[in-house]
């Protein structure tokens, strides 16, 4: 089961290396990592996404929390939450195909953020899936370049019966 | 470099005997000077460290200040050293290294540190801050080396930092579930000059302890405990650390429960007492893992569900449930899965179950608990007319009534002074336990005996875990330290050969080695040096050397193929045990 797990840490040197080394020390399987900083200078946010049964996932939540500038530690598995991913991607666009490239970007809300003489670069932002169905689609046209930045996520705070 | 670092520092007049990181007349403070008053602050008496280039400016700082530094040999002596001070003392042990190989050099005794939970604080020098990352003369990545083998780590780039950084060191260390914690501190920073003012207060915003137990879970630890027919309690080094042996004693005694130990919980329960069944374990008692594996409840305490106390984890005691009471959370289901989890500190833990529990008598589980006693018992052939080792230990125990300070290597010598050897008191029994740090007994006996001056300290060794550090005994020397060193000499490696008889057809590949006259290199060295190789001379020898001032090194000329039992093969269940009949025999 796919579990996404909130980290706050202390923004200080290492702390990525420390995380990171734990998880390859205790042979956790890492599916995304994203770091970045928070509102508070002295903290940055860890997103990472892990696949495995309960205890495993129950393990790594415990052994983070352990790690000493690991500051807060938040397993978001059961709680409705708002989970993004974004992606980068360059598609294969001669001038013949960009009608129907174009109404493909429209389709997914992405965004042209570059055009080239022979391709485009796409902006592209949802959850996983979304960014998945959206990398099928351009498949036929020739996909150059894909850059993601792997799952963030935060809990809603509204009425948990809105879905995400 | 050096020369280069003392150009740049202050000039330094030919008669003045002031060094050149000495602080001038105004409040500014040399960083070296501020990690000795930290130091001292901190009720920082004694260190082992050796010097080297970057580390130089603090060293000259020590030079004149109320620390006792101890030299070893090596940077891993020196770890371990302040390892076995700390394991005898229950204060910090503080190593000091220079950079590069020697901050590599500590490695080995800072795994040995975290896995035994032993509060070490080493400080390392570092090249300068603009030298970093370009390969400098005697430069390491050790904060990246370390990480994995420290409970903490950091690099200290700002001198502003360096005493909360240092008081950190120490609070991490030796809090929660204790470890190793390593700082390494740029040559730079320790030169450079700062105006200390005011306390030092600490930045840790996630590091938490969790003290107290939550009471819920006490209270249902307590009803398992008051409902079971067949408890038994399974205690670790936790249980020492915490400084519970006597609140132990209090739950055992009141709730009536037999008590096992783990290597690392030797000494916490007293083993002449009757509810003791010794070690449990790979070459645990008979009688410890026929309990645990027939037990219904089982209450783990400061211990951690190790491989070499569970054997197969299928079917380790399969009919208990099982109560957990530790202070680490990550230690809680992490091998075997745990009905009543307790997080909190041991002693804290203990003296509220014992509010809870009632006493019962459970005299068909004592009593078949006293048939397993009687029937296998750790025993060996007393009649051979050869040197056995565990008679070495037996009669070691006799002369110091149970009472010295032992230290071990790790192998067979080191299960069989867990076995004949019966301890009453924690910090008795010093032992690289998880890591099997081969080369540990030696400086860990010169630590020990450091940490407790008129104790008596033995080293109950073995020929190639002595090999590995036994460059150490100049350090002993040096300071007269009377330690004891029994080498269990058998020629091999004990426990590979044992293994590579049972499983590997008696083929001894790479296991034995031609060894030194021990007796020549203890005297070479400026120690006492005897070699003992009739039984008949095993008594007088070691009365003759419990009598000397000097460090000294017996070595003691056992029977060569003699096998640790009972043993519990890897892969098997607890109760799978080989080399019962030849306990019963012997019984």
């Amino acid at each position: 089961m796919k579990h996404i797990i909130s980290a706050l840490v202390e923004n200080k040197p290492g702390v990525l290396a420390h995380v990171a080394g734990m998880f390859a020390a205790r042979a956790f399987n890492i599916d995304s990592l994203v770091v970045g900083r928070t509102e508070d200078p002295k903290l940055s946010r860890m997103t990472i996404v892990v696949v495995g049964d309960d205890k495993v996932v129950e393990q790594v939540r415990k052994q983070l929390a352990k790690i000493v500038p690991v500051v807060k530690v938040q397993d978001f598995v059961g709680q409705p939450v708002v989970a993004r991913d974004l992606m980068l991607i360059t598609l294969s666009a001669p001038p013949d195909k960009r009608p129907e490239i174009l109404s493909l970007i429209e389709m997914f809300k992405a965004r042209v953020v570059d055009i080239g003489v022979k391709q485009l670069m796409v902006e592209v932002s949802g959850p996983e899936t979304k960014i998945e169905a959206f990398i099928d689609a351009c498949k036929p046209y020739g996909i150059k370049n894909v850059a993601r930045t792997g799952t963030i996520a935060m809990p809603r705070q509204g009425p948990s019966e809105v879905k995400s | 470099m050096t020369i280069k670092f003392i150009r740049k520092g202050v000039k330094m007049s030919p008669k003045s005997r002031s060094s050149a990181v000495s602080a001038d007349k105004s409040n500014l403070k040399a960083g070296a000077q501020i990690i000795v008053d930290t130091l001292i602050d901190l009720g920082v008496d004694t260190m082992f460290g050796y010097c080297g280039g970057v580390i130089l400016p603090l060293f000259d700082r020590l030079y004149d200040a109320p620390i006792r530094v101890i030299v070893p040999r090596h940077e891993q002596g020196g770890c371990h050293m302040a390892d076995g001070y700390a394991r005898a003392s229950g204060k910090v042990g503080v190593v000091v290294a220079t950079s590069g190989p020697g901050a590599c050099n500590l490695t080995t005794g800072l795994a040995t540190a975290l896995m035994d939970s032993v509060p070490v604080v080493a400080i390392t020098g570092q090249v300068r801050t603009e030298l970093i990352g370009n390969d400098a003369f005697q430069e390491a990545d050790t904060t990246g080396i370390t990480r994995p083998v420290t409970k903490y780590n950091s690099i200290v780039k700002d001198i502003k930092d360096l005493a909360r950084v240092i008081k950190e060191a120490f609070y991490i260390a030796s809090t929660s579930r204790p470890g190793p914690v390593l700082v390494d501190i740029p040559v730079d920073i320790q030169v450079a000059k700062y105006e200390a003012d005011g306390p030092v207060e600490m930045d840790l915003p996630g590091y938490r302890i969790q003290t107290k137990g939550h009471a819920r879970q006490i209270s249902a630890a307590a009803a398992a405990i008051n409902k079971s027919e067949k408890p038994v309690l399974y205690v670790g080094g936790g249980v020492i650390i915490a400084n519970a042996s006597e609140e132990l004693r209090k739950l055992a005694q009141k709730a009536h429960l037999p008590v096992t130990m783990t290597l690392l919980g030797l000494g916490s329960f007293e083993q002449s007492r009757p509810e003791s069944l010794d070690m449990l374990g790979m070459h645990g008692s008979a009688y410890a893992n026929y309990a645990v594996q027939e037990c219904d409840l089982l209450i783990a305490i400061g211990a951690r569900f190790d491989d070499r106390v569970t054997g197969k984890v299928k079917t380790f005691a399969p009919n208990a449930k099982i109560i957990h009471i530790d202070i680490d959370p990550t230690s809680i289901s992490k091998n075997v899965n745990v009905d009543i989890p307790v997080v909190g500190d041991a002693k804290y833990i203990m003296t509220e179950l014992v509010k809870e529990v009632e006493y019962r008598e459970r005299a068909e589980w004592f009593k078949k608990i006293a048939e397993w006693k009687k029937k296998f018992p750790f025993s060996y052939d007393r009649n051979a007319s050869t040197v056995k080792p565990q008679y070495v230990i037996e009669e070691l125990c006799r002369q110091t009534n149970g009472e010295a300070i032992i230290t071990t290597g790790v192998g067979q010598n080191q299960m069989w002074t867990a076995q004949f050897y019966k301890f009453g008191r924690p910090r008795q029994f010093i032992s690289s336990g998880g890591l099997g740090t081969m080369g540990y007994g030696l400086p860990a006996a010169i630590g020990a005996q450091i940490a407790r001056p008129d104790a008596t300290v033995i080293d109950i060794d073995g020929d190639h875990s002595f090999n590995m550090t036994m460059t150490e005994l100049a350090t002993a020397v040096e300071h007269k330290l009377p330690i004891k060193v029994c080498i269990l000499n058998n020629g091999y490696m004990g426990l590979p050969r044992q293994w590579q008889e049972l499983f590997y057809g008696k083929r001894y590949s790479c296991s034995r080695l031609q060894n030194p006259n021990y007796e020549d290199v203890a005297k070479a060295l400026g120690a006492v040096g005897e070699t003992i190789d009739k039984k008949a001379d095993v008594p007088k020898a070691i009365k003759q050397m419990l009598a000397e001032k000097r460090p000294c090194v017996f070595d003691f000329r056992v029977e060569q193929e003699e096998n640790v039992w009972p043993m519990v093969p890897a892969g098997k269940s607890l109760n799978e045990m080989d080399g019962l009949d030849i306990l019963e025999s012997m019984a």
